[in-house]
């Protein structure tokens, strides 16, 4: 099937019909394995067991960035190529993405309250992960408060492209301002700096999370293509009715 | 006149014939900073300390305030879609409501400041710090501002939506200009990186904003 | 040792309390948005009404 095929939503359709149980199936078999390999993994010798947060924190963190970069193509995809499912993708990842950032700043502040002392500190990468959240909530209120479904869509995809410029600063945050919240020490020149025995169950945990992300994000593009139709089967029906009273 | 002057002259006379314009933002202003001492206590050494954020803060919620407007009188009267049909390119266009923005609502502020300073209790080395600030920073958060404004103006819903869009997206602006001011003042951290930051946001807004609002309109008003 | 591990273990647990809270209101979200959509849709057919593309697929 090309990827023009999937243009048609009814094909769409079917093809998530087919994928989603798979994708809900391997998303749970991967999350077991992580979060056995997550129990078993050692603590850390400064933070202790705490550091089985970052099991969760980091992956969502990722999930929170990769899900505005799921919609800045799909934003592009509505502004720039019309494809029709375009504006779908988009408005269905953001409140996932949106969560996921949520967890990352939820379990941050509860990781950084018993190794850093504080629930919150105004550093760089701490800041520019809010503004991401709140970014996602202007783009949520774009998508979901129109009266013009096709106008929020096209007024989302354009804040979404411009919010885009936030993905780079908080992934560089920690190079540019050395302040509390530690460096990077996974993706970086020079390879990674953590050991394999901490590192495989963060990288399970992370494709489980990324598994889930795809499942919730195939269903909820299931869901607004039904609410589109049901909006286009009711328009129909007040135009009936307008008609026969007419 | 070249048609961008115009344009600008245009909006300056509008702004300021309807709806008070420049003085209603100072007005603003004015008000928003008069009540933080009160909401703080009258403590002069807190609000010393404080002064440059509070005025700051006035700064970004006058002129929040004052871009609702913007696109919308255009839009119900129709010149918005001439603005979108002419010549003149569309990011130019939007460019010179911008600047016809900041000098009837930006710049006021920056001119009133210092009085405001005085009820503060910032002493006047420092509000001449923050003034710096604020002229450089203004445009920045008027620009930026013209982004949500063009967002806004396609769904008729202003008011509270702009200000959610727009808010995140002046946080830097926001931190930079505090950050200098304070540094200004204070010390010890130098004043020069912070304030160059500033004048690099500001300098970037020029670009993007009537960009990405020119974007926003085209696509949301079709 | 250990009571340094009392202390912390409420910060994990609450960690993963909060993860599966959030992540069972989006799958919880997901799946009762799907059942309403398709009971509407089920409601709007049995009144007779019909998307173009399915009555020029019938």
């Amino acid at each position: 099937m090309a990827v023009i095929d999937l243009a048609n939503p009814t094909r769409f359709l079917s093809l998530v019909q087919r994928v989603l149980p798979w994708l809900w199936g391997a998303a749970l078999i991967v999350f077991i394995i992580g979060l056995m390999q997550t129990f078993n993994a050692p603590d850390d010798y400064q933070q202790g067991a705490t550091v089985k947060i970052m099991y969760i924190h980091v992956p969502a963190a990722w999930l929170g960035m990769m899900g505005w970069s799921v919609m800045s193509v799909a934003a592009l995809g509505t502004l720039v190529w019309r494809h029709p499912l375009a504006d779908v993708a988009g408005k269905a990842a953001a409140p996932i993405g949106a969560a996921f950032t949520f967890i990352c700043l939820i379990t941050g502040a509860l990781w950084g309250r018993p190794t850093w002392g504080t629930y919150w500190v105004w550093d760089a990468r701490l800041t520019s992960m809010l503004v991401l959240l709140l970014l996602y909530l202007g783009v949520i209120a774009l998508y979901w408060t129109a009266e013009d479904p096709g106008r929020g869509s096209r007024a989302a995809a354009v804040l979404t492209l411009v919010g885009a410029i936030n993905l780079p600063i908080i992934k560089f945050s920690v190079d540019w301002w050395n302040t509390l919240h530690q460096p990077a020490s996974i993706m970086r020149t020079g390879g990674t700096a953590i050991a394999p025995s901490i590192l495989y169950p963060l990288l399970v945990m992370a494709l489980g999370f990324t598994l889930l992300f795809f499942a919730l994000h195939f269903a909820a593009m299931r869901n607004e293509i039904l609410r589109r139709r049901v909006r286009t089967m009711r328009l129909i029906q007040a135009q009936t009715l307008a008609e026969a009273r007419a | 006149m070249t048609p961008f002057t115009a344009l600008v002259l245009r909006d300056m006379r509008l702004a300021v014939r309807v709806g008070g314009g420049a003085l209603m933002g100072a007005l603003f202003f004015l008000i928003v900073v008069t009540m933080m001492p009160f909401a703080v206590g009258p403590d002069l050494k807190l609000l010393a300390r404080i002064g440059p954020a509070i005025l700051w803060l006035g700064a970004l919620l006058a002129t929040l305030l004052a871009l609702d407007r913007l696109f919308a009188t255009d839009h119900e009267d129709g010149s918005l879609d001439l603005l979108m049909m002419g010549r003149m390119p569309l990011e130019l266009a939007i460019a010179g409501k911008g600047v016809a923005h900041w000098l009837t609502t930006g710049l006021p502020l920056v001119m009133i400041s210092p009085v405001l300073g005085l009820m503060l209790n910032v002493e006047l080395k420092a509000m001449g710090v923050v003034a710096l600030t604020l002229i450089v920073g203004t445009p920045a958060l008027t620009f930026i501002g013209l982004i949500g404004a063009a967002l806004s103006v396609a769904l008729r819903r202003g008011g509270l939506l702009l200000a959610v869009l727009v808010l995140p997206l002046t946080i830097p602006v926001l931190i930079f200009g505090v950050s200098a001011a304070n540094a200004g003042i204070v010390g010890p951290e130098p004043f020069g990186p912070p304030f160059t930051i500033l004048c690099a946001l500001s300098l970037m807004s020029l670009v993007v904003g009537p960009f990405a609002a020119a974007a926003a309109l085209r696509f949301g008003l079709e | 040792m250990s009571g340094a591990l009392a202390h912390q273990i409420g910060f994990i647990i609450a960690s993963y309390a909060v993860t599966v809270f959030v992540v069972a209101t989006l799958i919880g979200w997901v799946v009762l948005d799907h059942s309403a959509q398709r009971r509407l849709l089920g409601d709007l057919e049995e009144q007779g009404f019909s998307r173009r593309s399915q009555r020029n697929q019938g």
